[in-house]
């Protein structure tokens, strides 16, 4: 049993002054995601059905690969935020909540640096 | 993690049946949550048929009547019975809400009767609301100023100025959609839930209070506010027809406009 008063529980370790711009990036990225879809599903529908090189000589467009390398960072990045929101709402441990978050950060910074080194492999060709 | 499943000590049993007078010709079926912590046994549902000719309308009055006639161990709180003193919040056919003005009528057929959802019991249909009071007390709801008070008039407001508080300052703080909240079911130790952030609104929406930054300041953080996914439970089951989700979404704005503006 805790003999701290019911205030001091309540009040925790006070507020972390930050939360805004997660909030926001997640608003902002998801918005950001719905135009940038248009190019990659072009660019997938290339993939399924037209020859390699034409494929190819789409995507070395600098629009179509700002493009698809846009997406990849922003929806690499809009995952990520999203993770940790799902971690933060049902991890109640604090350490594994961390650690996760911390996992989940590097695991798609990496994701979203493979991708584009492919992106920049294919183009490259 | 978040627990979904009932620990083995709150697996509910079939408790006792108090049936009506065999005279009795209209009568509704109450199932009423049943704890008492000093037997050691697990919670129970209890059925009460009610006679409804000798019964009043809310479902307030049933409870009263089955305390009063059936069963006078049934522990509950209640007060004023119109809706204003938020004491006898409770879960009626899956829903918060106050008993006093909840009519009877409402629904079709069997009424269960729970304590409001995933806080500690402490009898029958009495939650402890310990925590949620302190989060209430946390937020300071009371006015702030620098500016000392005028010497012969009160503190002025505009009509419009004034009207930005309705639909905030009703709240009775029954707790009916902080816990009907499941972000608040799952974090309630740091998020504060939709009564409290309501409340914490009506102050940054108050045109005479002179510390809205250090109140914004107090509610930025992941778990205080951000907690908040707009599910809307709150707005849903609020008995007072007030708009919790409405006034979170409004405090993020103010939170992004200070940042982002």
């Amino acid at each position: 049993m805790s003999l701290r008063t019911p205030l001091a529980i309540a009040q925790g370790l006070g507020s972390a002054k930050s939360g805004v711009l997660h909030w926001w990036m997640q608003r902002l990225s998801a918005v950001a995601l719905a135009p940038l879809s248009l190019p990659l599903i072009m660019f997938f529908n290339l993939c399924f059905n037209a020859p390699f090189q034409e494929t190819i000589i789409w995507l070395q467009h600098p629009f179509n690969s700002a493009c698809l390398a846009f997406w990849i960072i922003l929806a690499f990045y809009h995952a990520a935020l999203g993770l940790q929101v799902v971690v933060e709402d049902y991890v109640a441990h604090e350490g594994v909540k961390i650690i996760s978050i911390g996992l989940i950060k590097l695991s798609f910074a990496l994701l979203a640096i493979t991708a584009l080194l492919a992106v920049i492999r294919i183009i490259a060709i | 993690m978040a627990e979904f499943i009932l620990p083995k000590n709150s697996t509910l049993t079939e408790g006792k049946t108090y049936k009506a007078s065999a005279e009795a010709t209209s009568v509704r079926l109450f199932k009423v949550y049943r704890w008492d912590p000093e037997t050691g046994k697990n919670p129970r549902i209890d059925s009460f048929e009610v006679d409804m000719d000798k019964c009043g309308p809310m479902v307030l009055d049933a409870i009263l009547k089955i305390k009063n006639e059936l069963d006078p161990s049934l522990t509950f709180r209640r007060s004023c019975r119109e809706g204003v003193c938020g004491s006898c919040a409770m879960n009626i056919n899956g829903k918060n809400t106050l008993a006093c003005t909840k009519a009877i009528d409402s629904f079709a057929d069997t009424i269960s009767i729970f304590p409001l959802p995933h806080l500690q019991v402490i009898k029958d249909l009495v939650p402890d609301m310990t925590h949620f009071y302190a989060q209430y007390a946390s937020i300071k709801p009371w006015i702030t100023t620098q500016t000392p008070a005028p010497a012969d008039v009160e503190r002025l407001q505009s009509h419009e100025d004034r009207a930005k508080l309705d639909g905030l300052y009703e709240c009775v703080l029954c707790a009916c959609c902080s816990t009907s909240c499941p972000s608040y079911w799952w974090n309630s130790e740091r998020y504060l839930g939709p009564a409290v952030l309501l409340q914490a609104y009506r102050w940054l929406a108050d045109s005479r209070d002179e510390h809205t930054g250090a109140r914004l300041d107090d509610l930025e953080d992941p778990f205080k506010v951000f907690r908040c996914h707009t599910i809307m439970n709150c707005t849903d089951t609020c008995p007072k027809g007030l708009n919790p989700a409405k006034a979170i979404a409004e405090t993020k704005q103010l939170l992004a406009k200070r940042q982002l503006g």
